[in-house]
């Protein structure tokens, strides 16, 4: 027990153990997936018409919305490289699965249905559509542990989007709060700020929105203020998560791709934002979702 | 002779993977914390019922797959499930012969003992203390113990496991 807490020798053991334990988790998610399935396959010809007009006009919403941000992406991009800085916009991502199994309900820990097959690897990132919803812990073969950012023994470095400044959000073990418990007490934050990564630990990227600010205490008598907040992610709700690879950049993975054939394409769109002037050849971007949507942005910036 | 006096493994098997399923059967939030020890049950049972094909180590095993299944430390309650096979192997005779509600008091102060090592080792990695429902799952595990226990003596019966 103290090698397991302590050090990382029994990753593997754990690893290995893990596939024993496969099929009793698969099974537990057997019923879910099964009425996922059949809802899906049985549903009527009219819901699914209306479910696809309607992620039509989604799509078509958030189409205009990717046009601008391919462009405030490149423009981005150009004035970093001016500033000579590292910052990379876009990460490589992955959408994995919650398993329908409850985990000991005294940790915020959730189990996923990617592994190490899939290039998970321990301390990874996890996100679902509105926020940072946590990192990894145990990797398996076929699945994988992620503790949620609420975890007690869990802390994110954290910035304030108004004004950059930076502390750290620990975890309480309640699932719609964190503290802040490092704010001096005349540091400028109020209820309603937004906190997003700061980037600083290293396992998280930055810029992504953790948490939203909902009450700041003065007390004269403590160092310190105390300021709690709400994640923005659904961390009881989600039940489809993102896995983000921080160093590899820019392409949208969505689909169940093998991450060995992104580095290829993941190549394509960063010096197609950064030659913004010449006409960059969009055929060279093979496909992915990303780099077609930066083609208005080139139209944009020539003329 | 041999064959005669090993009959009936698959049942144990297949009762400890019915215990390690509904383990980690989710459950709405409020039941979630209420949810009792059934791989502890579970093995009381076999423990008492069979001391000479289950104990120390099979308990052991059991717990190692909980706390895979459950992502704690590996060993947690590995280690308590050792000493409740332990001590249920001990008294086995005496509990054996209890009235079913004896028994079931029995079952109590044994589910205590595993919360308590359970507690005790995430005490020591520095989890926060624990509400006072923690304790909550020992005494459904004691109302639910007749069912059980009558549900695994059919289920012995019926396949003739010895």
């Amino acid at each position: 027990m103290v090698m397991d807490h302590k050090y990382k020798n029994l990753e593997s053991l754990r690893a290995g153990l893990s596939v024993i334990v496969y099929p009793i988790q698969a099974t537990m998610d057997l019923p879910v997936t099964l009425s996922d399935w059949f809802s899906e396959s049985l549903a009527s010809r009219r819901h699914l018409q209306e479910e696809n007009e309607s992620l039509r006009t989604q799509q078509m919403m958030q189409q205009v919305q990717l046009q601008k941000l391919a462009a405030l992406e490149a423009e981005n991009i150009r004035l970093r490289e001016l500033l000579d800085s590292s910052f990379k916009v876009g990460e490589k991502v992955l959408i994995a699965e919650l398993l329908s199994v409850d985990l000991d309900p005294y940790q915020h820990q959730i189990a996923i249905n990617k592994g190490e097959l899939h290039d998970v690897y321990p301390g990874q990132p996890l996100l679902d559509a509105r926020g940072v919803m946590g990192q990894i812990v145990h990797v398996g073969p076929y699945t994988s542990t992620a503790m949620l950012i609420t975890d007690t023994s869990h802390a994110i470095p954290v910035q304030v989007n108004r004004n950059g400044l930076r502390t750290i959000a620990i975890g309480t073990g309640t699932i719609n709060r964190l503290e802040l418990p490092y704010i001096p007490n005349n540091a400028d934050i109020q209820p309603g700020d937004l906190l997003i990564t700061s980037g600083l630990g290293g396992h998280f990227p930055p810029g992504y929105p953790v948490a939203r600010v909902t009450a700041v205490q003065h007390d004269p008598g403590l160092p310190f203020s105390q300021v709690a907040a709400t994640p923005l992610a659904e961390l009881n709700r989600s039940r489809e998560v993102l896995l983000v690879w921080p160093g590899k950049t820019t392409v949208l993975d969505t689909g169940e791709k093998s991450p060995a054939e992104t580095p290829d394409a993941a190549q394509a769109p960063a010096p197609d934002g950064v030659q913004t002037g010449s006409q960059a050849a969009p055929a060279a971007a093979s496909g992915a979702a990303a780099a077609t949507a930066s083609e208005p942005a080139t139209a944009e910036d020539t003329e | 002779m041999i064959l005669a006096r090993h009959h009936g493994g698959g049942i144990i098997v297949f009762t400890f993977i019915v215990a390690l399923l509904l383990t980690i059967m989710p459950l709405p939030e409020w039941a979630r914390y209420l949810r009792p020890d059934w791989v502890g049950l579970v093995l009381i049972y076999w423990c008492m019922a069979l001391p000479e094909r289950v104990g120390v180590g099979s308990g052991w095993f059991a717990g190692l797959l909980v706390d895979l299944l459950t992502g704690t430390v590996l060993g947690q309650h590995a280690l308590a499930l050792t000493l409740i096979a332990f001590l249920t192997i001990k008294f086995h005779q005496r509990v054996r012969l209890f009235p079913i509600l004896q028994q079931a008091f029995t079952v109590l102060v044994l589910l205590v003992l595993h919360q308590l090592i359970v507690l005790w080792i995430s005490r020591f990695i520095g989890r926060p203390a624990a509400p006072w429902h923690f304790w909550a799952p020992s005494f459904i595990g004691m109302l639910i113990w007749p069912p059980v226990y009558s549900m695994l003596r059919g289920l012995r019966h019926g396949f003739r496991v010895n």
